[in-house]
């Protein structure tokens, strides 16, 4: 249902032009779960909200194509964009303190959702803010609807924010670092609630992390970024059990594993991401992998296979 | 909130006790000068002196002369200006109070509306020619001082052009009463109306485009645009909202500030009998009484602006009410 072929979003600076999306493709089927792993600045974030319309920056320049249910959204009109939005893709995001509105009431800000979106009555807008409120485990939903946010906590927060993304029965949600802002027993919660919905709406999700184990309970289908690429894809199974990107093994290298005897010190990756203004040629990760070769200093292609990884070392 | 209110109406009772002993300190208490001398004024004969001594109860400790000089402004109202012969001073000063309102609320209103659509507007083209020309304007508006810019439109619109179709409604310098004559009220004020207001369309006009383009970059805005709401709707339920609070505390301060005494200029050159004009006459002729009463209620006016900003702030920001 959403193709994006050789996305590249790039910004103007001072200094030049930073690449931060590089030529990413992926797919995402109906009621899919697509993962998307990358640790900060490997452009997962960017290549999403371009997906969603919302890079507003008057310096950022998008190419390539976006196709949701086979309509173009590179280059959509505004106002066709912000029908869909919200209605058909919806998104939540990082940090539920800062996602909603200090001033409203929650009902309110999730009613405001409904009624730019359907054409129903106020009290039935307000109905279907307390049913949602309900169905994400809200407690007593008549009431908590009359809250501000500053009155909730955190993780009651990402509940509203999901809720708001739900008003629409979106068929795509993006899902931008859900439970990174939360305590680990609220994001058990959180995800086991995403799960729920996802049965009973049938969403496909595209979910972006940086938490390997977080990947690992929810994810069909996974996509590996670094450096603004995708450097390797397939199915959880597979990327769990075989990674093929050095990049990608060293990622599970950093998780403590359930069974067996612990390491004294997970291994950590060595040296930080390439400045993407002045990406140096050949492979990205090159510099940081530990098992390169002089065929490191050209571009490895990623395959356009289901299961592919942009690395030499792997056999085509 | 009622219970916020309260401690809140509270406190501003306290406050204003403080400013009385603080202002009745300075006045009487201010060592090495003699007060009856003052309140007697230049060149006072022996018994008004013995006069001012019995009636200030100089000859008694500081709090009973407190309590005589609140009782005079408060109670019995009977303060009299020895500089000015027996001139009551309480009534004078409230006959200045309506004078003063009427310009700086008129004003107030003009600079609230005018700025509210100045700093709307800059914020929805930021960036752009409209954006830069407005905020130009505002500059220019900022740095007129009000004396100049007041004398300039009585040029205008009373010698120069008066006698033309545009300017031939504008009516001599003056006041003239509400109850008395509406529109004579209305028409003598329009101008320092706009003479004072166009400081503060300038200044609110760029703090509240400031406020929104800062609150525009927060990530709620970013979460009403994934909800699929219009720009206008973003902009006018989203930032302007949450963007109101610093428009609001500048608004007490001035507000509560112009009322007490500081649109003096303005009264000045449009020669309106307000507070200010009141308080300048009274510090030329060293009327202690009637500086000691109206810096008394210029206090107690910004106090009470702020009270009320506060109370509006709770309606503003939800945050503030469980505070």
């Amino acid at each position: 249902m959403l193709k994006v072929r050789d996305l590249t979003v790039s910004f103007r600076t001072e200094q030049g032009i930073v690449r931060a999306v590089d030529g990413v493709s992926f797919d995402v089927g109906e009621g899919e779960l697509l993962g998307v792993v990358g640790e900060s600045g490997s452009g997962k974030t960017v290549s999403l909200l371009a997906v969603m319309g919302l890079i507003t920056d008057p310096n950022a320049i998008i190419a390539g194509s976006i196709q949701y249910r086979g309509r173009e959204l590179v280059g959509l009109k505004s106002r066709a964009m912000r029908e869909l939005r919200g209605k058909e893709i919806a998104m939540i995001f990082q940090d539920p303190m800062t996602a909603l509105t200090p001033v409203y009431t929650i009902g309110w800000q999730i009613a405001e959702q409904v009624l730019a979106h359907n054409n129903v009555s106020k009290s039935a807008a307000w109905q279907r803010a307390i049913d949602l409120l309900a169905e994400v485990n809200i407690p007593k939903p008549e009431e908590t609807a009359h809250r501000y946010p500053h009155q909730l906590s955190g993780g009651m927060r990402q509940r509203v924010v999901i809720a708001m993304a739900l008003s629409c029965n979106p068929a795509l949600l993006v899902a931008d670092e859900p439970t990174t802002a939360l305590d680990v027993t609220v994001q058990a919660q959180i995800l086991d609630l995403l799960h729920k919905l996802r049965r009973n709406h049938g969403s496909a999700i595209v979910f972006i992390t940086h938490d390997m184990g977080v990947m690992a309970e929810i994810a069909d289908r996974m996509l590996v970024m670094y450096a603004g690429r995708v450097v390797e894809r397939g199915t959880k199974q597979e990327l769990f059990s075989s990674p093929m990107h050095p990049y990608t093994r060293a990622l599970l290298d950093s998780i403590p594993p359930l069974t067996g005897e612990r390491p004294r010190r997970l291994r950590a990756i060595p040296g930080t991401p390439p400045n993407l203004l002045n990406r140096p040629p050949g492979c990205a990760f090159a510099p940081r992998c530990t098992l390169r070769f002089d065929k490191c200093d050209t571009e490895p292609a990623l395959g356009s296979g289901q299961r592919a990884a942009a690395c030499f070392r792997v056999p085509a | 909130m009622v219970y916020a209110l309260l401690q809140r109406l509270g406190q501003m009772l306290f406050v204003m006790f403080g400013i009385s002993v603080l202002v009745f300190l300075i006045f009487f208490a201010t060592p090495g000068a003699d007060p009856a001398a003052r309140i007697a004024g230049r060149n006072a004969s022996p018994e008004v002196l013995e006069a001012v001594r019995k009636s200030f109860g100089f000859d008694q400790p500081f709090y009973v002369q407190y309590l005589t000089m609140m009782k005079k402004i408060f109670i019995t109202g009977d303060l009299t200006s020895f500089v000015n012969r027996g001139w009551k001073v309480v009534p004078a000063v409230l006959d200045t109070v309506p004078v003063t309102l009427s310009l700086v609320i008129g004003a107030a209103v003009l600079w609230v509306v005018f700025a509210l659509i100045i700093g709307i507007v800059a914020a929805a083209t930021r960036g752009s020619w409209i954006d830069k020309t407005l905020m130009v304007l505002g500059l220019i508006g900022i740095s007129m001082p009000v004396y100049w810019l007041g004398e300039m439109l009585n040029l205008i619109t009373q010698s120069r052009y008066h006698d033309t179709w545009m300017f031939s409604w504008v009516p001599p310098l003056g006041y003239k009463n509400f109850s008395d004559d509406p529109k004579g009220w209305f028409l003598t004020l329009v101008i320092p109306w706009i003479t004072l207001s166009i400081l503060y369309i300038g200044l609110y006009g760029r703090v509240l485009r400031a406020a929104i383009v800062e609150s525009l970059q927060e990530d709620y805005i970013r979460t009403a645009r994934a909800k699929g709401l219009s720009e206008t709707r973003i902009l006018l339920r989203h930032a302007l909202r949450t963007s109101l609070v610093a428009f609001v505390t500048l608004f007490g301060l001035d507000f509560g500030a112009l009322v007490g005494g500081s649109a003096l200029l303005t009264e000045v050159v449009f020669g309106l009998q307000g507070v200010g004009k009141l308080t300048y006459d009274a510090l030329l002729n060293l009327d202690l009484p009637i500086i000691m009463t109206t810096v008394l209620y210029a206090s107690f006016f910004v106090v009470m602006a702020n009270a009320v900003v506060d109370v509006l702030y709770m309606l503003i920001d939800p945050r503030v009410r469980t505070a």
